[in-house]
């Protein structure tokens, strides 16, 4: 356990978290909506076709308030660069020499942007990607044109990702086929420990017991519907980990008149909404402290929802109004744990090939796909993953109209059939 | 003659002469719960939430929010559990007369064939081997079924789950008409999680003890402890279920009382 994994010094303090500079304008935060997802958004015209930042009220060039965020390719010169070596900001002071440079995009405007350790002198070709930072705000960073390069390989940046190399991990349900990806994703990404809860230690899945001869994995008792089994785990492992990925899901397909009575809605509650309460409330301020905690703290919360929470599947109605539940609380968890930099991840995947999901046509996303998708989200900087293209085509309708979308899938709804 | 029966008996107590052994299994969230197939309905464990804990949620006291299906933990099951007992009178929980709370058992000690076998099945044959050894079961006595499947504090080898599904002892189909038929017993009780064996689904009819039992207005008690204290016969059982309206059972605390030296 000890190689490779540098030790802190005991006798010295803890650093609290520091987060870089967060106000931004209610414009500048359409630049945050497209980083949330990992996209370089910026302000165009459309009057005059004019890319702009920083963000506006109105267009630059001809003061039309007709602008629109768009899509950018990033690509550009880097004219200049400086090196700052003092700063006001505790989060810089902490990390000073800091590299920044004038960037000449391609469509248009000069941006001032980090630079990437690998980037060439100025003048260079480089590409702007766009960044959440550990305040959760999007900044904008110059990489070199070689897309192997990554943002991690930067020491100066590397906080801005969450990545699980040499991290430990806990995967909240381990026996689902969802589950048994994520762990076995994570131990492939180089995690140096794995703890996979499982709950109803009488039920032995397929697949499950293969888990436990992974080196890096410990299987730990935790079901999420019971409190106190929360809390004890938490005592057990909770100053310990650095990133909570939240597996456990309970997933029935039946709408309102397709089952009687309200067990079967009260399961899916308890597990995907308390039981995100639950875990929250134990794990949570721990992350919060161990924040800053040296190379590997605490990091991130990764919440595995359902496409289905931004608007209700009829034919699974009770599971989308667990999802929609969980995903407001997982927006207060958000909340809650910006001060301290710990970013919570949300994953909206479309349906899964996974047992209950039996009789959606295809396409699905395989489990497999659903774990790699995460570790890859935790290696870049975002915060909301919609993997697959029946969860890109749901958002992009919900976010076209979502009254739209509300009645394409009443058409889905079983008792619309006749 | 009632008054001197019960002063006898709390004198009784007073001094020792009777002993009270505790059947239940402590109610925690660990405690396995029954299993059905996962599309199927199912009843809710144990769990406990803490309301507050003299802190700022209530400064001077401790108290929780408890939640679980009506079969959880030690419970007993009223007839109208199964749908053969469904239209008999006073077949629930609140309707069952009360005398019935308070019965003989006779216990048969099936721990050692239940040792070797996890499927093995209680008989007439051993029932009336039993009955050569103790006497006859009397009419209105629980007969509980000892496996010592109580000592297995491991969840896992409790439930005791493969593939094809549950393997715990329990009554064959003969065994329940004969208690039920022939010797009018008020009831049959278990250690494990099931008054029926693990692989009743499969028997004809399925979940006997179930059927036949609540079929005829008897009860069930199942998840029981402390079994291998209990002497073959002899022993008095005090197993009240909570009043629910119409309930189909509910967790109890079942009390056995001993006279000291049976």
């Amino acid at each position: 356990m000890t190689g490779g994994v540098r030790r802190k010094n005991p006798i010295l303090k803890t650093r609290q978290p520091t987060l870089p500079p967060a106000l931004r304008s209610r414009v500048a935060l359409g630049m945050t909506a497209g980083a949330a997802v990992g996209r370089l958004d910026l302000q165009q015209c459309e009057q005059c076709g004019t890319v702009q930042y920083p963000a506006r009220e109105v267009c630059r060039s001809c003061l039309s308030g007709q602008l629109v965020w768009r899509p950018q390719d990033g690509l550009g010169t880097l004219l200049s660069e400086t090196v700052s070596r003092a700063s006001m900001e505790l989060y810089f002071r902490e990390r000073l020499p800091w590299r920044v440079g004038l960037v000449q995009l391609a469509a248009g405007p000069t941006v001032v942007a980090y630079v990437h350790a690998a980037c060439a002198a100025a003048p260079a070709d480089v590409r702007v990607e766009v960044a959440l930072d550990r305040a959760g705000q999007a900044v904008l960073v110059a990489m070199p044109l070689d897309a192997a390069v990554t943002l991690a390989e930067d020491p100066r940046l590397h906080d801005m990702t969450c990545d699980p190399t040499h991290r430990k991990i806990l995967v909240t349900d381990g026996k689902s086929e969802v589950g048994q990806a994520m762990v076995r994703a994570f131990a492939a990404a180089g995690a140096s420990q794995v703890w996979v809860g499982h709950a109803e230690p009488w039920k032995q899945p397929p697949g499950f017991a293969a888990l436990a001869e992974l080196p890096q994995v410990t299987l730990v008792p935790l079901d999420v519907t019971d409190g106190q089994s929360v809390t004890e785990l938490a005592g057990v492992i909770g100053g310990k980990v650095d990133i909570v990925v939240n597996t456990a899901d309970h997933h029935r397909t039946y709408g309102i008149a397709g089952r009687r009575g309200v067990e079967t809605a009260q399961a899916e509650m308890e597990v995907n909404y308390l039981g995100l309460l639950r875990l929250a409330q134990a794990f949570g301020p721990a992350l919060r402290g161990r924040a800053a905690d040296g190379d590997a703290g605490a990091v991130a919360w990764v919440n595995i929802l359902s496409i289905f929470a931004l608007a209700n599947f009829p034919p699974h109605g009770t599971y989308s109004a667990a999802q929609a539940a969980a995903l407001s609380l997982a927006q207060c968890l958000r909340a809650e744990m910006r001060p301290a930099g710990i970013r919570v991840v949300n994953v909206f995947p479309g349906p899964v090939d996974e047992p209950w999901n039996q009789l959606v046509l295809p396409p699905k996303i395989a489990p497999k796909g659903l774990a790699d998708a995460v570790v890859k989200a935790l290696k870049a900087t975002v915060e909301d993953v919609y993997p697959d293209p029946v969860a890109r085509d749901w958002l992009e309708r919900w976010r076209a109209d979502p009254k739209t979308l509300e009645r394409e899938l009443m058409a889905a709804s079983p008792s619309s059939a006749g | 003659m009632t008054t001197d029966a019960l002063t006898g008996f709390a004198a009784a107590l007073a001094a020792g002469q009777i002993r009270i052994v505790d059947l239940t299994q402590t109610l925690t969230p660990d405690f396995p719960q029954i299993g059905l197939p996962p599309e199927m309905g199912q009843s809710r464990p144990f769990r406990l939430e803490e309301v507050s804990h003299y802190d700022e949620r209530g400064p001077s006291w401790y108290w929780n929010n408890f939640s679980c299906g009506e079969h959880s933990g030690t419970h007993f099951d009223a007839p109208i559990h199964w749908i053969t007992g469904r239209n008999l009178p006073n077949n629930a929980t609140d309707t069952i007369p009360v005398a019935d709370f308070v019965a003989p058992a006779c216990v048969v000690d099936c721990s050692a064939e239940s040792a070797r076998d996890a499927d093995y099945l209680l008989t007439v044959d051993r029932l009336t081997a039993w009955e050569a050894e103790h006497g006859r079961i009397p009419a209105g006595s629980w007969v509980l079924m000892r496996t010592d499947w109580s000592k297995r504090t491991d969840p896992a080898a409790y439930q005791n789950y493969d593939e094809t599904g549950q393997h715990t002892p329990g009554p064959d189909v003969d065994a329940v008409r004969f208690l039920v038929d022939e010797r009018g017993v008020i009831g049959f009780g278990t250690e494990t999680i099931g008054t029926d064996a693990g692989q009743a689904a499969h028997f004809t009819p399925p979940y006997p003890c179930h059927s036949f039992m609540h079929g005829a207005g008897r009860y069930g008690l199942q998840c029981l402890a402390n079994l291998d204290q209990l002497p073959p016969t002899g022993a008095l059982i005090v197993a009240a279920p909570l009043k629910i309206r119409r309930g189909s059972g509910s967790p109890l605390r079942v009390l056995a009382l001993i006279a000291n030296g049976a």
